[in-house]
Order: structure tokens, then C-alpha cells, then sequence
């Protein structure tokens, strides 16, 4: 194609991004587009499988059937999400096994939160209260965006996060409305994973290399503080209801905005996990690697299987 | 040779009455295989009542780029539509 033609192409794309049409996979579409968005995608596909781990830590010591039975769904929940991404993803000419192999050497990001550990109870508690809220914040605004399976995966996901925030608030308030101990455990939770809650909705809108072409593309639809700020507005009431204490001094309740003000952010924190030097970068992405690697001799047979099974049938017609 | 798992759109139909969906699609061996993960992958919540797997390869979809010769010629057709017909007003149900 000459230039342009390109130019052309791409003024039509840009038209039709201005009028809220959804572009589908076989439409034409800038490159940049294409890997802004594979990029998206997979890091939220990743963050998805790569947040089943620190759940799945607690599955077989769950306190009561009950809550084992609803986390063990909130965590296929996950699987679930990460698939319906995946295959979104791969509407753009990308291959699951390369969307693994990004993964797999790091060349891919996930969500930094999940690199903290899940030490108590009280956290699967605090993960589906806060960093599914923090998620949920993140995720309504993408039912939205421009590329339709995106959208349409998106539609599914937030969905069904709205179960898995209610059951982590459903377990603080057990907890806050227990023994001392219990209510200890929950201010503890609360504690180590509000920072890293609010971290997750990405650096600061002046920081943020992403934000303005993705805000173009409709990709984003809320910037990152907007994001932040909602989240914030929206938890604190949460808190007080469950009679624990934000871990921040200077949160305050600014009348003239009608919103809270809050603290410095750590971003020197936030830079380091993402780097790869979070308290459990290695122990998840080993999880994740040997999970692949020793599934692989499974995945083969199964292949071997049908291909057998389908030269049989073969033979049989003949 | 490593041979991936090939790929599967999955449709749904979410009661009966409504047609099957297009929901998404799975990569699985073979299409019983198939049928297993869509039902975990898409129904886990009694979205359907019946399931239909495709392996995606033996879809053939219409260029976006050529509609204009597909679909135009539909446009121009408006007669095509009750709207066209001129009738009436003293006619009230028609």
C-alpha cells in the first residue's frame, strides 16, 4: 500500500473511532492500534491467570465449606477471564503460544499487585474488596472500548467481578464482627493492601505514557487519577462501615470538591514490583512457568489422542 | 513436531426459542473436548441450553474491506421497505 493510501485508511479508521463504532477483527486498523492493543489485552489476560496464585494459596484451608466453595469459583472465575481475554487477543493475529511465551520471559507485564504475598485469611478478604474493586472501577469503562472483543469480553468479566467483590467484603465484615483477634486480622489486611489497591490503577496521569493515545482510541475511557479518585471516593464509606481504619493520615473528606483528598502514593514501590522486585515477582512467575511446562507432556498426549482418533474415523469412512 | 491445540468458536443458545450466539472461542484437541470447555469457559452460570462448536478454520467470513460491492447494492432498494408505498391517511391500519 502507498502512503497515501495508508493516510486515507487511516483517516477513515479515525472517523470511525470519533462516531463510536466498534472496529472487528477483519476491519483494517493502524499497527499501532493493533499492538497497543495486543498489549492491553494479554497484560490483562496475564493478570487474570496470574491472579488465580495467590488465591489459590488459600483454597484447601479455607475456614468453613462455604467459603471454600465460593472462593474456589471466584478462582475459576479468574481462569475464566483470563480465557475470554485470550481469545479476544487473539482476534488480532497473535497466537496463544506467543501470548505465553511473552509471559512466560517477562516481556509481558501483569497486574503488580499480585506480587504481594496472601499471608492470612483477612487477604482473600482484602484482594475481593479492594482489588477487585480497584479491578471493577478499571474494567466498567473498557465494556466500552473500541475494539468490539474487547468490549464484548469485557461485558462478560465485569459481569461476574461484581460476585467476587461482595464475597472479600462478605469476609470482612465476618471477621470485623468477630473476636478482637478477627477484627485485627482484617485493620492488618486492610493495612498492607490499600497502597498497593490504589498502585494498581496505574502511575499518575503526568507519568502515564499510555494515557493519551488510549484515551484517543477509546481504549481508555477514564484516566488514571479519574480512576484512582472514584475508587477512593467510593471504598472510604466501605471502611467505615466495616469500622476499620484507612491507613492514611492524610485522608480527608474535602467539602468544596465533594471527594477526598488523600495521601503521597509510593511510587518508588510501585516501580520496583514492577521491575520485578516485588515480594513475590519469582515465586509467581515460577508457579506459572512450571504449571506450563510440566502440563506440556499433558497438552501433547491429548493432541496425539485426537489426531489418532480422527485417523480412525478417517480410515472407518473410507 | 509440536502441534498446538487448534481453535474453536463457540455458540450458545441461552433458551430455547432464541438462536444460537456467537459467545467466544477455546482452543481444545477435538470438538467432544471442545464442548467440555465451552461449557465450563462460557456457561458457568446457566447461560445456555445448547452448545454448538466450529472449529474456527472452517468459517469463511466476508472481507470488511468489499462492502461496499456486497452491501451497497441493497441501499439503493428502497422500495424494499413498506415506508416506499404511499397510502392514505384516511387508511389506518395497514
Amino acid at each position: 500500500m502507498s502512503e497515501a493510501e495508508i493516510k486515507n485508511l487511516e483517516e477513515i479508521f479515525e472517523s470511525r473511532i470519533a462516531r463510536d463504532e466498534k472496529i472487528e477483527p477483519k476491519d483494517w486498523m493502524p499497527e499501532k492500534y493493533r499492538k497497543t492493543h495486543i498489549r492491553q489485552m494479554s497484560q490483562h489476560a496475564h493478570s487474570e491467570i496470574i491472579g488465580m496464585l495467590p488465591e489459590g494459596n488459600w483454597i484447601t484451608r479455607a475456614p468453613s465449606l462455604r467459603r471454600k466453595v465460593a472462593l474456589l469459583a471466584k478462582v475459576q472465575d479468574e481462569g475464566g477471564h483470563g480465557l475470554y481475554l485470550y481469545s479476544a487477543c487473539e482476534t488480532l493475529g497473535i497466537s496463544r503460544d506467543e501470548l505465553f511465551e511473552q509471559l512466560h520471559s517477562g516481556k509481558a507485564k501483569y497486574s503488580s499487585i499480585f506480587n504481594y504475598p496472601t499471608v492470612t485469611w483477612a487477604d482473600m478478604g482484602a484482594i475481593g474488596w479492594l482489588v477487585d474493586g480497584a479491578a471493577i472501577i478499571n474494567q466498567v469503562p473498557l465494556c466500552n472500548t473500541s475494539y468490539g472483543p474487547y468490549a464484548r469480553a469485557m461485558v462478560r468479566v465485569c459481569k461476574e467481578e461484581s460476585f467476587h467483590q461482595r464475597q472479600g467484603f462478605e469476609i470482612m465484615l465476618k471477621l470485623c464482627q468477630g473476636s478482637p483477634e478477627q477484627k485485627e486480622m482484617a485493620q492488618d489486611a486492610l493495612n498492607r493492601w490499600w497502597w498497593p489497591s490504589l498502585m494498581m490503577l496505574g502511575p499518575t496521569d503526568d507519568k502515564s505514557v499510555h494515557t493519551e493515545q488510549s484515551m484517543k482510541w477509546k481504549l481508555k475511557r477514564k484516566t488514571n487519577d479519574e480512576l484512582r479518585q472514584q475508587f477512593i471516593d467510593q471504598t472510604v464509606p466501605q471502611a467505615e462501615v466495616l469500622g476499620i481504619t484507612v491507613p492514611d493520615p492524610d485522608l480527608k473528606w474535602n467539602e468544596e470538591k465533594g471527594q477526598y483528598d488523600f495521601g503521597e502514593i509510593d511510587w518508588d514501590e510501585f516501580w520496583q514490583v514492577v521491575k520485578g522486585h516485588g515480594p513475590c515477582n519469582k515465586e509467581r512467575m515460577t508457579a506459572r512457568v512450571s504449571a506450563w511446562e510440566e502440563g506440556e507432556w499433558v497438552r501433547d498426549a491429548a493432541m496425539a489422542y485426537a489426531d489418532k482418533k480422527d485417523k480412525k474415523n478417517v480410515a472407518k469412512a473410507s | 513436531m509440536k502441534k498446538n491445540w487448534p481453535l474453536w468458536e463457540i455458540f450458545v443458545r441461552s433458551k430455547n426459542g432464541l438462536e444460537h450466539r456467537h459467545f467466544g472461542s477455546l482452543h481444545a484437541t477435538d470438538a467432544e473436548m471442545a464442548l467440555e470447555n465451552a461449557r465450563d469457559v462460557y456457561t458457568r452460570r446457566n447461560e445456555g441450553v445448547s452448545i454448538w462448536v466450529v472449529e474456527s478454520k472452517y468459517i469463511t467470513a466476508s472481507n470488511p474491506q468489499e462492502n461496499g460491492e456486497l452491501f451497497e447494492p441493497a441501499q439503493d432498494k428502497i422500495y424494499r421497505h413498506p415506508t416506499f408505498y404511499e397510502l392514505p391517511d384516511e387508511l389506518k391500519h395497514m
